[in-house]
């Protein structure tokens, strides 16, 4: 079976790639990046999401619930202890207003293209076609494989957006096949990368010069180096202007995007009961972003702002 | 924009409507000394020569192009001979806190003296209420359907190029030439004709006589003037209203006038819902536009001055304003004059051209209430023009709207239009399709579809006042399955329609005997060749559209009776029944439930996109091909305009969540908050109504400035668009949203589950933030949005 796990699918994305497209976001990351603004990505199995704010009270969870995970407190609010939970899936079912959520769904490829086919005429129009992304979607290298081969054979443009940690073959495996990979660098200097992602860059290094080259050798396939701009973490000149000058000895280069910080994950985080590490990071102020891309621009690369 | 721009925008914007009673007292008196002298056309003729004769002339310090309805800029006339305001409306016209129109108090006085005791009984309105079945008078106070012909004359005319190409002069040899041609032994309709196109004649007179006056009054000013420049223009305008509109226009600036002298006609004549359009203004002034810059007359600043200033002219002409009941309701100054760019020539080619641009220029820098101008897309239709008109659109004023030349074409054709006609057509009012110069496209008004639903819900009760105004179509707790309910619904709709119809048709008919428009008969084609009036079947092609409102808010609820009540079980239809009675009133979770847990229309669901198209169906089959006295001529629109916001008022709770009197869907658009899955899904859906068997629809779209900024969001706009269009769309246009929608949003998230914010490197749906991060995007989109 070469079933993946999915944990969002957004139509009419904008920011992942060219043109109009739907992106799938699998789940499972390597990587534990302080600023993730997906962290239910993060673990590869399903995981429960609560949305509070839409919670009318009602209690229905408690009742579905045969495990005891949820109660109520005494002040009349709804707990849910995680250790409790088999993720069954009964309370999100029971949910009147749609307030939990299990963010994690086992698709098929079939599944997966059903529904990027919905939206073919927007990708055939503005030159778009469907995203990977997750999580680290070379993670489930199977089940990507198995998307990226239906989508050749509809001719649907593709593209990989990847943290570049993984086996050398599995991104190798990939490079056969997918149109353009987005490719992340978080920071060039290997001690702070392990710092802030739980992992060291040598592998991603090595495995964005092996996929250039097989790009290269392939002649068709492009990649675009984004790199989040994080304030007092990955902004100063030296590392920006080290991404630089390895973005430009790449010969497959498509451009580079630089985007800014954002705290947006924030809430995401107290929802899944997890820690936020970057406190009161504020985003880059735009002066920053356009210095920034400057150090970019002046070793002629084609860099922009956002996806 | 130059100075003499920036002084005219400044007066027109900031001036406030007023009511000018000059035209009702110059019609009364005449009408009062006249009537039964003459046959009924020739009466209204020289009613209208009478005005055109004795009107005050307006021409404002700096104007270029001259004339106004009334007697100074935003002072709009009314129309006793129709509807008499009375002495009360005017004091609510006066004092409402919306759309006010000052009226003089001694204008009141005046009014209610000379005006109201004449009319009394006898303006048509009263003649046709004064008749009116009992059923139809349920029906339309239940707010089942409303009234075009009501307050105002049917109208709605767009113009083809033959005024550009043909003065008044001409007109009147050719409406001799019919005369001469009558056939009085064989044709039994001699004499109707033979006074119709008297009638016609005595118009084109009157507004030569218009346009003479204006000449006259700026030769005086000419005299007057001790400023060189202003002099020199003011002599240009004498010769420009010497020569049009009683001959074809020579250049640019005659081309410009000749249009807005026939606009004014036509609305001094009547007021025709949606005023007058130009139609393929760019198209009709291209010509005139080469001409003058090839042999140097002429240059793009001095054709953009010209554009300004009629643009402005057309703010100057505020709707008329409404009596009785609806004057209370707050409505809108617009008119509706639209202006239709690029689209397709004749003979099929791309009609862009350079004044295309230049008017897109003039919309985005005047930005005012009117004129609105929509984009006609087809597939030859230049990128670059579609991304300027993208640029425009993406600033937020919801300016210009684009259209769908293709589909606009394949609608007429449906209806038994020449190809050419079609092309030469376009879109006018909100969204309606119609063959410029050649067709009489009447409005009849709002069909409310949920409401009909809502009968049905209740065996034909009105369950907000408990009157029986439907049918009895089956008691619902009866029905078995779901087509048992469906059935009763169209046994509902057609009861409704039917109603409908038939009173329109009388009211057509006193129309046509009773209120002839000559002078826009004159403009549209074959009405002298037919010596028929546009009111009485004299156009080439004769339509009339039923605009049915509400059909994201009744499929959805159909969807939620389909699933949970017939298919899954899971809510019982008296539960329902009680929940809506009581406007979900301690029934949470349940409308919860419903609001979550139903496929709604709007998301590429076929569930519910099969649902709507069987609705769509049954309103076709209960209106398109209906017989009026013109023949098989009714045909269905799905535009809603603002009455969706007065047929929600009409409307109690409806099974998909919606609670009572709020507004239903608006247009062809989802209900709010039910389309979840973002732009493309909601294309698709819409995709699914086979939309060129309307005269119209309409797709409302909410992004954020930021959403659409840079490069990549002007692509992707054009992308969304064009792919809209492959797919058979008529219309789209983006409301790029504010802080306000914001903040609503933040207080009512259910009803914006489908709002689209850029966040930063990618969009999210803005509901789904947390408080802090609303906040911040406020905060951004407030600095983004200057």
């Amino acid at each position: 079976m070469n079933n993946g796990i999915i944990f969002d699918i957004k139509r009419y994305s904008i920011h992942d790639g060219p043109g109009i497209r739907t992106t799938f976001f699998l789940k499972g990351c390597p990587l534990s990046c302080w600023w993730c603004h997906n962290p239910e990505g993060m673990s590869s199995q399903p995981i429960l999401v609560r949305h509070s704010n839409r919670c009318i009270g009602c209690g229905r969870c408690i009742e579905s619930c045969s495990t005891g995970a949820w109660s109520r407190s005494t002040e009349g609010r709804l707990s849910y202890d995680r250790r409790k939970c088999t993720l069954c899936g009964k309370c999100a079912d029971a949910c009147p207003s749609a307030a939990i959520e299990i963010a994690g769904k086992e698709m098929s490829p079939g599944d997966v293209f059903l529904e990027a086919k919905k939206d073919i005429p927007f990708y055939d129009q503005s030159g778009g076609g469907v995203t990977f992304s997750g999580g680290e979607p070379l993670l489930q290298i199977r089940f990507l494989l198995a998307c990226l081969h239906k989508m050749q054979e509809e001719e649907i443009h593709t593209a990989v957006d990847t943290s570049g940690y993984c086996e050398e073959s599995t991104i190798l495996d990939a490079a056969k096949i997918a149109d353009l990979f987005l490719f992340d660098i978080k920071h060039i200097d290997p001690k702070k990368h392990e710092y802030y992602t739980g992992v060291s860059n040598h592998i991603i290094l090595s495995n964005l010069k092996k996929l250039d080259e097989t790009l290269a050798r392939r002649g068709r396939g492009r990649i675009n180096i984004r790199m989040p701009l994080i304030p007092g973490i990955n902004d100063d000149s030296e590392n920006l202007e080290a991404v630089a000058k390895l973005s430009a000895s790449l010969k497959t280069l498509s451009g580079v995007n630089i985007l800014p910080y954002h705290s947006t994950g924030e809430g995401k985080y107290r929802n899944l009961g997890m820690e936020y590490k970057m406190g009161n990071v504020l985003p880059p102020q735009d002066k920053k972003i356009a210095e920034a891309l400057d150090i970019f621009r002046s070793q002629n690369i084609e860099a922009a702002k956002g996806g | 924009m130059n100075e003499r721009i920036e002084c005219l925008r400044k007066e027109s914007f900031e001036t406030s409507p007023s009511v000018s009673i000059e035209r009702a007292v110059l019609t009364t008196e005449f009408y009062r000394e006249n009537e039964g002298k003459y046959p009924i056309p020739v009466l209204r003729a020289k009613n209208f020569y009478n005005l055109c004769e004795k009107k005050t002339i307006y021409i404002g310090d700096r104007e270029l192009i001259v004339g106004e309805r009334g007697p100074r800029p935003k002072a709009v006339s009314t129309f006793p001979e129709l509807n008499c305001h009375t002495a009360e409306d005017f004091e609510i016209l006066n004092s409402r806190p919306m759309t006010r129109y000052t009226v003089a108090g001694e204008d009141i006085r005046t009014y209610s003296e000379k005006v109201v005791p004449f009319w009394k009984g006898r303006t048509l309105r009263d003649r046709i209420f004064s008749n009116l079945p009992q059923l139809w008078l349920d029906l339309y106070e239940g707010g089942c359907f409303t009234e075009f012909m009501e307050q105002r004359a049917p109208g709605h005319t767009a113009l083809d190029g033959t005024i550009y190409r043909t003065g008044l002069l001409e007109f009147k040899s050719r409406i001799a030439r019919a005369m001469e041609n009558l056939d009085w032994i064989n044709d039994p309709q001699a004499t109707e004709k033979n006074e119709e196109l008297q009638a016609m004649d005595i118009a084109c007179d009157a507004v030569i006589l218009f346009a003479e006056r204006h000449a006259e009054l700026a030769e005086k000013m000419a005299e007057e003037t001790t400023d060189p420049e202003r002099k020199a223009e003011l002599l240009k305008i004498v010769d420009v209203c010497r020569h049009v509109p009683a001959h074809a226009p020579r250049d640019f600036h005659e081309a410009v006038q000749t249009y807005w002298f026939t606009h004014l006609g036509t609305i001094t004549e009547l007021n025709g819902w949606d005023a007058m359009s130009p139609g393929h203004f760019d198209q009709h002034l291209a010509p005139f536009f080469e001409k003058g810059t090839r042999e140097g007359t002429l240059d793009r600043e001095k054709a953009k001055e010209l554009l300004s200033c009629f643009w402005i002219k057309v703010n100057n002409t505020p709707a008329p304003p409404k009596v009785g009941v609806t004057a209370a309701e707050s409505g809108t100054y617009n008119d509706f004059t639209q202006i239709n760019l690029g689209g397709v020539t004749e003979d099929g080619a791309d009609g862009v051209s350079e004044v295309s641009y230049l008017l897109l220029d003039v919309l985005d820098e005047l930005q005012l209430l009117q004129p609105q101008a929509s984009v006609h897309i087809s597939s030859k239709t230049p990128e670059r023009f579609l991304r300027h008109a993208c640029r425009i659109m993406r600033r937020g004023s919801g300016y210009p709207s684009a259209f769908n030349s293709e589909a606009v074409v394949m609608e007429q054709l449906g209806m038994g239009k020449r190809v050419e006609d079609a092309r030469t057509g376009g879109t006018s009012g909100c969204v309606e399709t119609g063959s410029f110069g050649k067709e009489a496209y009447i409005l009849h008004g709002y069909l409310n579809v949920p409401k009909i639903l809502e009968l049905t819900l209740n065996n034909g009760t009105d369950p907000l006042t408990g009157k029986m105004i439907g049918i009895a179509s089956g008691d619902p707790m009866e029905f078995h399955d779901f087509d048992d309910l469906y059935r009763a619904f169209e046994k509902q709709l057609i009861h409704v329609v039917n109603v409908k119809i038939r009173t329109d048709n009388y009211i057509q008919r006193m129309f046509a005997r009773h209120a002839p428009a000559p002078y826009l008969s004159v403009l549209i084609h074959d009405c002298i060749k037919n010596g028929k009036d546009y009111y009485d079947g004299g156009a080439r092609y004769n339509t009339d559209y039923i605009q049915c409102c509400g059909i994201g808010t009744v499929t959805d609820s159909l969807s939620v009776l389909k699933k949970h009540v017939f298919q899954e079980g899971s809510i019982a239809m008296e539960s329902l029944m009680e929940a809506l009675k009581e406007n979900w009133k301690g029934h949470d979770e349940l409308r919860q439930f419903i609001w979550n847990r139903t496929p709604f229309f709007g998301n590429d669901d076929e569930y519910a996109d099969s649902i709507m198209q069987r609705v769509y169906g049954s309103l076709l089959d209960a209106i398109d091909g209906k017989r009026s006295p013109k023949g098989p001529t009714y045909h269905v629109n799905m535009l809603s305009t603002t009455c969706h916001i007065y047929f929600g008022k009409k409307l109690g709770a409806t099974p998909n969540g919606r609670f009572a009197h709020v507004p239903e869907s608006d247009g062809t658009s989802p209900s709010h908050g039910a389309d979840r899955r973002g732009p493309t899904a909601v294309v698709k859906s819409l995709s699914k109504m086979n939309q060129v068997k309307s005269g119209g629809t309409l797709l409302n779209q909410r992004f954020l400035p930021s959403v659409l900024d840079g490069d990549g969001g002007l692509e992707k706009m054009a992308g969304l668009i064009r792919t809209y269009f492959n797919l058979g769309g008529h219309h789209i246009q983006f409301n790029v949203v504010d802080t306000e929608t914001l903040r609503k949003a933040q207080k009512n998230p259910d009803e914006y589950r489908g709002l689209l914010v850029r966040v930063a490197g990618y969009s999210d749906y803005f509901v789904d933030l947390d408080d802090h991060h609303q906040e911040e995007i406020i905060a951004r989109t407030a600095q983004e949005s200057f």
